[in-house]
């Protein structure tokens, strides 16, 4: 067991009765990396990743997330990472700070940490203006970037991203991977699922899920040594008509 | 701790922010409990009733004169013509029709009894019934009069005696049957609403990642409306204690605890519901269809359980509203105690504990 991994999964694997949603799969992602999750609809990612997070319970294997056993210790875990979904969930009917006090709140924080935090976050943002006002009124692309902030505010060792760029536009996906490197930069781990290929070349490594198992998993440029391909879309649709063959 | 206030805190700020909820919390029970007192009852005032009088004698000027007096009705026409009644009837000007035959003094002078035809607009049934009832009365009263004046040894008078609400005010059984609708509303429907509206949002599976624990989340989300039901049972009966003047015959201490242990079960109802619905919209069709319509129809609030087809009658035993509005009229009413109340409180705390207990299961199936 090597604990100097943020994440380390050895033969992880799901069942739903006869059908097995994850099939043993291993890997490990090391601290301040970015590590892109990727898989077609139904390829077994969301499940993966809510075994890791903590909410689903693995049937057979072994995991550790920023040190804790998934098993036996998920409130560790859970107390260690941070999550964004794709729908950006913040309360729509209340205001930045409100959401911020409440979501720090749960993590334990202390009012002056909140308070500081929340600052800190504003200014990082830019959003002095719109403090006051409910998050329902802002455009999508702050939303999802302070969803983002708002999941770092308790100092996460590792960001659990699953789809978080959906339905933004280029620009602001643009921005957002900007405050991913920065993040990463500062020692955070990343945990990123995406459909988008272009988001999989910015990662430090990916690994490509098939039917429940990790059929590859390197650098982007490895990747696309290995399959003599030109971008990380030619190597995910070479794999996916292998498995067709 | 902490985070459970951080919880109650934000809870409240949604209920506070959203208009509908909040009309729904606090201007549904006070508009319908002032509906149902006021104008929905089946009391009647000054209605409009016509008279044939073709015996025109002292003692059918005094039956008149006697109805008239009362606030229950007002002559409104003197007709003269058996013709006339249908023509009145059709016009819609008067709800009754009050025909004295030429004898009718003649036989009551001569004979000790007599004959009044009483004829109603029977398109609106429960007027029609009341009207008949209230003129019975009165004649009955004029009788009474009349057998004073008179030495007749043997006289045998039935007097009957609406027990618990002689005065048959539909407003005592109102207060308990909104109450119970307000609570159910409040409790199942406004709960599984706002936990189905954390799943649809997305916010749930944050909260579920969280470090909180899943049963500390459902607790947080109830808390705010255990309270508020609270506040809006205590609405209610105030209303229902200073503006319709209904008394408060039983234990306080007894009624609370029936209010809160319905509560709890309204509770767990929406707890279950919010478990089985993943939007809103679902929530709210299975409170609506599931728990509304059984409180509304099948606890006995307006329909009587008793005169039911069986199958109703079988299906009523497991509306929880009905034995809450037993306990509370019980109570309320007749001043009866926990040791006649016994069945209906056990009742309602099994149930509280079945829907509890598969909401749990349920709850953590989707866990898994």
């Amino acid at each position: 067991m090597n604990t100097d991994k943020s994440i380390w999964v050895k033969d992880l694997t799901k069942k739903f009765g006869d059908f097995t949603a994850v099939d043993a799969i291993s890997f490990e992602v090391g601290k301040g990396e970015i590590f892109g999750f990727l898989g077609a609809n139904g390829a077994g990612k969301t499940t993966a990743m809510k075994m890791l997070i903590g909410i689903s319970k693995p049937s057979s294997g072994a995991a550790m997330v920023a040190g804790y056993d998934v098993f036996h210790q998920a409130d560790l875990v859970k107390q260690n990472i941070g999550y964004m979904s794709q729908k950006f969930a913040l309360y729509d009917d209340l205001t930045i700070k409100e959401n911020a006090r409440f979501f720090g709140g749960i993590y334990g924080l202390t009012n002056t940490e909140i308070k500081s935090k929340t600052q800190q976050l504003i200014t990082d943002l830019g959003i002095q203006e719109v403090v006051n006002q409910n998050v329902g009124s802002l455009p999508l692309g702050w939303k999802q970037k302070l969803a983002f902030s708002v999941a770092l505010l308790h100092e996460p060792k590792i960001v659990f991203l699953d789809e978080p760029t959906g339905g933004v536009d280029p620009i602001t996906r643009r921005q957002f991977w900007e405050m991913i490197y920065k993040q990463a930069h500062n020692g955070t781990t990343i945990f990123v699922t995406t459909h988008y290929m272009d988001e999989a070349e910015y990662c430090d490594r990916v690994s490509i899920m098939v039917d429940g198992r990790i059929d590859a998993l390197d650098t982007p440029t490895q990747l696309k040594k290995q399959f003599d391909a030109t971008s990380m879309n030619e190597v995910f649709l070479k794999l996916a008509r292998k498995l067709a063959h | 701790m902490k985070r459970f206030i951080g919880f109650v805190k934000k809870e409240i700020y949604h209920i506070l922010r959203d208009r509908r909820s909040l009309f729904i919390l606090f201007g549904m029970p006070i508009a319908q409990i002032l509906l149902f007192g006021f104008a929905i009852t089946n009391e009647i005032n000054h209605v409009k009733i016509a008279i044939l009088d073709r015996s025109n004698d002292e003692q059918t000027k005094e039956i008149i004169q006697k109805i008239n007096a009362t606030s229950y009705f007002t002559v409104e026409e003197y007709l003269y013509r058996m013709e006339d009644i249908e023509k009145i009837f059709k016009s819609g000007r008067v709800k009754a029709v009050l025909v004295f035959d030429k004898n009718t003094a003649k036989d009551l002078t001569k004979e000790g009894k007599t004959q009044i035809q009483l004829l109603t607009d029977a398109t609106e049934p429960n007027t029609a019934n009341t009207i008949v009832n209230y003129i019975n009365a009165i004649l009955q009263s004029y009788q009474v009069e009349l057998n004073q004046n008179e030495v007749k040894p043997y006289q045998i008078a039935v007097e009957s005696k609406m027990l618990y609400n002689p005065e048959l005010k539909s407003v005592y059984m109102f207060v308990p049957g909104v109450m119970t609708i307000v609570l159910m509303l409040v409790s199942a429907m406004m709960t599984s609403i706002s936990i189905a509206k954390e799943k649809e949002i997305g916010t749930m599976e944050i909260l579920l990642v969280s470090p909180l624990h899943p049963f500390q989340v459902v607790i947080g989300k109830v808390f705010p409306y255990i309270f508020l039901s609270i506040v809006n049972a205590t609405v209610i009966l105030l209303l229902g204690v200073l503006v319709f003047k209904m008394p408060i015959n039983g234990s306080m201490a007894l009624l609370a605890f029936e209010t809160v242990l319905f509560i709890i079960s309204a509770l767990s109802l929406g707890l279950l519901i919010s478990t089985i619905s993943k939007t809103q919209q679902t929530a709210m069709m299975i409170s609506m269809v599931g728990l509304m319509l059984p409180v509304i129809i099948l606890s006995g609030f307006i329909f009587t359980i008793s005169s039911m087809p069986w199958p109703l009658q079988v299906i009523s035993n497991i509306v929880p509203a009905k034995w809450f509005i037993i306990s509370i009229k019980g109570i309320m009413l007749k001043g009866i105690g926990i040791q006649l109340l016994w069945k209906e409180t056990l009742i309602m705390m099994v149930m509280t504990l079945i829907f509890l207990g598969l909401s749990i299961r349920n709850y953590k199936i989707r866990l898994e």
